[in-house]
Formats: structure tokens, sequence, C-alpha cells
């Protein structure tokens, strides 16, 4: 049993993007992230949420239900919808791949989700709707040496709490995209 | 999503401020469109130091209006990106085809 968990329900307009953003934000906070691990779950459930409005209800009206559950340092995220559902998830899954190339979309939600998360996995039935799962791990480390402890999302510096390196890691530009520990396999039901 | 205009002969700075999401990208689009409309603009600089937040919807306005210029010869530059949006431009490749200001 998660020790903390919300859950969410709201209609699949775009004006509610920052809205579950924000909440999904503001409920990630107990676990004292960086100001960086925070805007990596801002933006994965944007992606998510977008991807539902979008693809899912393909911005008819429809409800979107955002979940998360905090256990053992772990956030786990869920976003689901019942729309349309995913014809081909790996392909949906493929960088710069969108099905609405006419809305002039970049087709990296998902690369952005599995780039910013610890895990990501998509469940999907056509007709019957999309669920993505994503972890985001707050790994904490003791260190002695290392004074010069980042303060977190709120501000704070505590010694006592100090992530893991997330120095944004140097790209190059021709593995822009597979220099990334992306696309874990979905899991199984 | 407020953009602030500059302009200096064929180059047109505009800097935006707000998040830039799925929401507020077709509202940024078209005024950037109205900004690259005219012809005589060659060259567009997006200043993002005012961007509180953007996903990969900023991405698809950002490169639609790289297009728009490339297909007349102009180019679009970036500058003064927060970092954490610079993370999704470089995740994308973006600085392979747009420079920084």
């Amino acid at each position: 049993m998660a020790d903390n968990e919300m859950h969410l329900e709201f209609m699949s307009l775009s004006q509610n993007e920052a809205f579950a953003r924000s909440t999904a934000g503001a409920f990630f906070t107990q676990l004292n992230p960086t100001l960086e691990q925070l805007t990596d779950v801002r933006t994965a459930i944007s992606e998510a949420v977008t991807n539902a409005i979008i693809h899912g209800y393909t911005n008819k009206p429809g409800t979107i239900k955002l979940s998360a559950y905090i256990e053992n340092g772990c956030c786990t995220f869920t976003v689901c919808d019942n729309g349309v559902g995913i014809d081909d998830i790996e392909l949906a899954r493929q960088p710069f791949y969108t099905s609405h190339p006419e809305l002039e979309r970049s087709g990296m939600g998902f690369t952005v989700m599995e780039t910013f998360m610890d895990e990501v996995s998509v469940q999907s039935e056509i007709g019957r709707g999309t669920t993505i799962t994503m972890k985001k791990n707050i790994v904490e480390k003791n260190t002695v040496e290392n004074s010069g402890a980042k303060g977190n999302a709120l501000g704070q510096n505590k010694t006592e709490n100090i992530t893991a390196d997330t120095t944004t890691p140097e790209y190059d530009d021709e593995e822009a995209v597979n220099d990334q520990n992306i696309l874990k396999e979905p899991q199984p039901q | 999503m407020e953009i602030t205009v500059t302009r200096k002969a064929h180059r047109v700075k505009a800097k935006l401020s707000g998040e830039l999401d799925h929401h507020t990208a077709k509202e940024a689009r078209e005024a950037l469109d109205n900004l690259i409309g005219d012809e005589t603009v060659m060259e567009l600089v997006l200043d993002m130091s005012g961007v509180t937040f953007m996903d990969s919807s900023g991405l698809g306005v950002v490169l639609g209006r790289y297009r728009i210029l490339c297909e007349r010869g102009g180019r679009l530059l970036l500058s003064s990106t927060p970092p954490q949006i610079d993370r999704i431009f470089q995740m994308a490749g973006i600085y392979k085809v747009v420079d920084r200001a």
C-alpha cells in the first residue's frame, strides 16, 4: 500500500494542462525534490496530459484521470484516458513521430517523458483508451565531503538530503535522442 | 503568454514570457507568424528568458517558425534560454538547425 496517494479527474481541455502539472508537482514536493526533478515531473505530466487531449480524445470532450502514489522515495504517476487508444505503441514512442503533423506537433512527447522520468510504460487498447505510467525516484546520497548541497524545490538547503547528481548532461547533437536511457518496455499486466 | 517585440531592419527580436505548452502554443504561433509574415524579416531571435515552462509543444512552435524562415533564406536564433528549457532543446537536437544568439 502506498504511503500517500492522490487522484484527480478533469476535463480534456488544454487549459487544464497547467493545472494537472501543477497538481502533480505539488504532490511530488513531499519527496523533497530538487528544482530540476520537480521540473522533470511537471514536464512529463504535461506531455502525457497533452497526448490524452490531442490524441486520446482528438480534442473532443473527455475525462482524464491523474493519479500519483508515493512509496519508498518513489512517486508513480498514471495518466489515464478513455479515448481512441494507440494503434502502434512502439511507433508512437519513436522520436519525432506524430500522427498529427498538420498540428505542427514535434513528436517528442514520449521522448521527453522517457528522458525526464526513470520509468515509463504505456498500456493502450483501441477504442478503450490509454494509461501512461511514469515513475520518478528520489535518491538520497549521504556524503561527508559534499557540503555544497543543492537547494531543493522548496528553497531549502539541507546537507542531509543531497540528491543524486542531476547535472544536465552534454548532448551530442548527433546522438541527441539515442544517448539516453529511454524506452523502457511496457510492464506486463 | 506575452510577447515583446523589437525590430531593427530585417531582424526581429521577440521576447516570450510565460508558459509555452499546448494551450498557449496556438497564441504564440499566431503572434510569431504575424511578425514573420512580413517577408522583409530575415532573422527572428526568440528571447526565451521569460519562459517559465515549456514542453514539447514549444518545440513545435520553434521548429515551425524555423521552417517558415528557412524557406525564404532567413534564420531563427534562440537566446537566453533557461537551463531546464534548454535541456529540451538539446534533447531534440534543435541546435543542429537553430543557432544560439
